[in-house]
């Protein structure tokens, strides 16, 4: 711990800084856009109809409150914590991603902005998206490296199904972050109509700050719930992080409340010391990318590296500036999980709670199981599950050697 | 307002001055430091002068380059795949430099490289290899002043982007960090894509030169001999990128490619 702050729930300063991190590293022709995203956004969070608007469709099409439910035969079998998981799982589209698709989308139509373009990695961000682009009849254009697209095939489908546009991305490593580039492409000769809407805590800003707003739902939920289910704040929480948009939904509303710990769990891929990781954090130095300076995979020439994890949707080499902050802060802990963990974890809490967890939230559980053994019984500890895991089926079963018609 | 410069880095001013005295605007040519390999790329570097570029552009190669299209994107993949680095890149210049003093190099590129090496060593090691200053895309006013100071210190000029999308409001911002000449990005996109319209950069450039006295290029979209004629006749200098770069990878004669732009540039004006 560096220094004790006031408040660790201030930030970004006016240019979008978290510290050194943050900012707006973008080519001139985009910058008039990224301005005018930030007036609008200032405009509508300051305006009760918005927000009104916004927590009517999240109550009644995305399904919220999502549950905050006692794990109790994790708990048992753990032998420590008292385990609680945030069920964003149980969200309309399966993830926590839909929270702030809802919010930036309500945005753009009120830019008047009728065509929406995003990047994705695993589809989930993908697939919130062209959900609300079908709400409201927006034209929606997806990227999704050729890679990606390729190996989560249902749901290059699912989006198509929703009436959107995928768009191969073949450059760079054909991954997330080169999805990302190609949308920032498009942005860039598309500057009138177009609202690009990014799925997680990182670009430039006001894209971390706008983003955690919208997720912050997730910790406000729970800082109820948990106050109504066991009479007192939680003593942990725990969430895995790619960029770090749910991570950083739950955590926000407590990082002010010195006694709970909090933990963030990156993907270790191989083993950090591998170099196959997607632990930016742990792995990585400060650099910049897509907009905003951050720790980054990158050579010592300060080219980006590739980064690997078994979670596509972690599968990112750089992580939200507010995250690096806090981690420079001291703040919140951030510790490497491996696809060996995850894919274990993954099994145990699908066969101990019946609850198919994202391949993301898993490495979450993974963390979970390792601390909640050395904790008492009486410490509460709360788990991001920020998404489902019908996707990553075919995934795991691979990595326990078999294909899916014969894994059983 | 043009910055002041120190004797070193004079060669920007020198050049338009030359040229405004010859009456003509200048060709500015992109490259990519390495590509297809160190040797064919110092070669073309090394002839662009006598072909007839005014001033060149370097590119540092960056494995993100998000607002290049696909011809400058492989050629940075290329670069990086047979090895280029920032400190190759500087290297290869400093060559250039001991049979060319006087034609001014602008190094192009995006941040990440530049902050990795430490912008207070790149600012000393580019200028140590013979730079003239540098054009870092992904570096708008809102994050120039993290350069500003080491590249004065060392006689580098920032050289900084327009577009189409900044208004008057914001063309201020844009100036007070602009050295050596300005660039205007003549289309909405990214590079090597479409073409601009002739009169709209003719009103832009217009409406730029009431507000500064820095030269100003235009590039993005210039392909042709006769779309860089047609610039020249409006604008200070005609840059082309993705078009040179497409010769150099197929080995199409590039410098004579150059002659011919930069006979196109010459002859614009009457």
């Amino acid at each position: 711990m560096t220094k004790a702050l006031n408040t660790y729930r201030a930030g970004a300063d006016e240019r979008g800084h978290f510290g050194i991190f943050g900012g707006r590293y973008v080519a001139e022709t985009l910058m008039p856009l990224i301005l005018e995203v930030e007036r609008a956004y200032a405009d509508a969070k300051a305006d009760p109809a918005f927000q009104a608007e916004l927590d009517g469709y999240l109550k009644h099409y995305v399904g919220r409150p999502s549950p905050l439910y006692f794990a109790q035969h994790m708990t048992e079998h753990l032998g420590g914590a008292r385990i609680y998981f945030k069920r964003e799982d149980l969200n309309h589209t399966g993830a926590h991603k839909v929270n702030s698709c809802m919010g930036q989308i309500l945005l753009a139509r009120r830019m008047g902005k009728t065509r929406i373009i995003a990047e994705t990695g695993a589809g989930q961000h993908g697939v919130a998206t062209a959900t609300v682009c079908a709400l409201f009849g927006l034209t929606c254009v997806i990227y999704m490296g050729q890679v990606d697209i390729e190996r989560q095939a249902p749901n290059v489908f699912r989006m198509k199904l929703l009436g959107a546009e995928v768009k191969p991305v073949t450059s760079g490593s054909a991954t997330l972050k080169d999805a990302m580039n190609d949308a920032m492409r498009d942005w860039v000769a598309n500057v009138d109509d177009t609202y690009y809407l990014i799925g997680t805590v990182a670009g430039p800003h006001p894209y971390p700050s706008m983003v955690r707003d919208f997720q912050c739902v997730i910790g406000e939920e729970t800082r109820a719930q948990i106050l109504e289910q066991e009479g007192r704040l939680p003593d942990s929480l725990v969430a895995c992080i790619g960029g770090g948009s749910n991570a950083m939904g739950l955590f926000h509303p407590f990082l002010d409340e010195p006694d709970v710990r909090i933990v963030g769990v990156e993907a270790a891929g191989d083993g950090v010391e591998t170099g196959r990781h997607a632990a930016s954090m742990t792995g990585g130095r400060p650099g910049v990318l897509h907009g905003n300076r951050m720790y980054l995979l990158q050579t010592d020439d300060g080219q980006v590296v590739e980064a690997h994890s078994i979670s596509a949707g972690l599968d990112y080499p750089g992580v939200g500036p507010e995250h690096c902050w806090l981690k420079d802060t001291g703040r919140v802990e951030y510790v490497p999980i491996t696809d060996a963990e995850a894919v274990e974890a993954f099994q145990t809490v699908t066969r101990l709670e019946g609850i198919i967890p994202a391949l993301e939230s898993a490495h979450a559980v993974a963390q979970a199981i390792k601390l909640a053994p050395t904790l008492p019984r009486d410490h509460v500890m709360v788990v991001n599950m920020s998404g489902r895991g019908d996707k990553d089926v075919a995934t795991v079963a691979k990595a326990l050697g078999s294909d899916v018609g014969e894994a059983l | 307002m043009p910055k002041e410069t120190t004797p070193e880095s004079g060669r920007i001013q020198a050049r338009f001055a030359a040229l405004r005295e010859q009456g003509r605007a200048g060709l500015v040519t992109y490259m990519m430091a390495g590509d297809p390999d160190t040797a064919a790329a110092q070669a073309v570097l090394e002839g662009l002068p006598a072909a007839g570029a005014d001033i060149i552009e370097l590119g540092m190669p960056f494995s993100d380059p998000m607002a290049d299209g696909p011809t400058i994107q492989a050629a940075a993949q290329r670069a990086l795949k047979q090895g280029q680095t920032l400190k190759g890149t500087l290297a290869m210049l400093a060559r250039f430099r001991e049979k060319d003093a006087d034609t001014p190099v602008v190094l192009m590129g995006y941040y990440n490289p530049i902050h990795s090496h430490g912008v207070e060593q790149f600012a000393a090691d580019a200028a140590a290899a013979g730079a003239d200053g540098a054009i870092i895309v992904d570096l708008p006013p809102e994050e120039a002043p993290e350069l500003t100071g080491p590249f004065a210190a060392h006689g580098l000029h920032l050289i900084m982007l327009t577009a189409p999308t900044t208004d008057e409001k914001r063309l201020p911002a844009v100036l007070d960090h602009a050295g050596g000449f300005l660039y205007y990005v003549s289309i909405t996109g990214i590079t090597g894509t479409r073409s601009a319209d002739e009169t709209q950069v003719a009103e832009a450039v217009a409406r730029l030169r009431a507000k500064t006295d820095l030269p100003i290029a235009v590039g993005f979209g210039i392909r042709t001999p006769d779309q860089a004629a047609a610039i020249a006749r409006a604008a200070d200098a005609a840059v082309v990128g993705s078009a040179l770069v497409e010769r150099i990878a197929t080995g199409d004669d590039p410098l004579g490619f150059v002659a011919a732009l930069a006979e196109g540039v010459r002859g614009a004006r009457p």
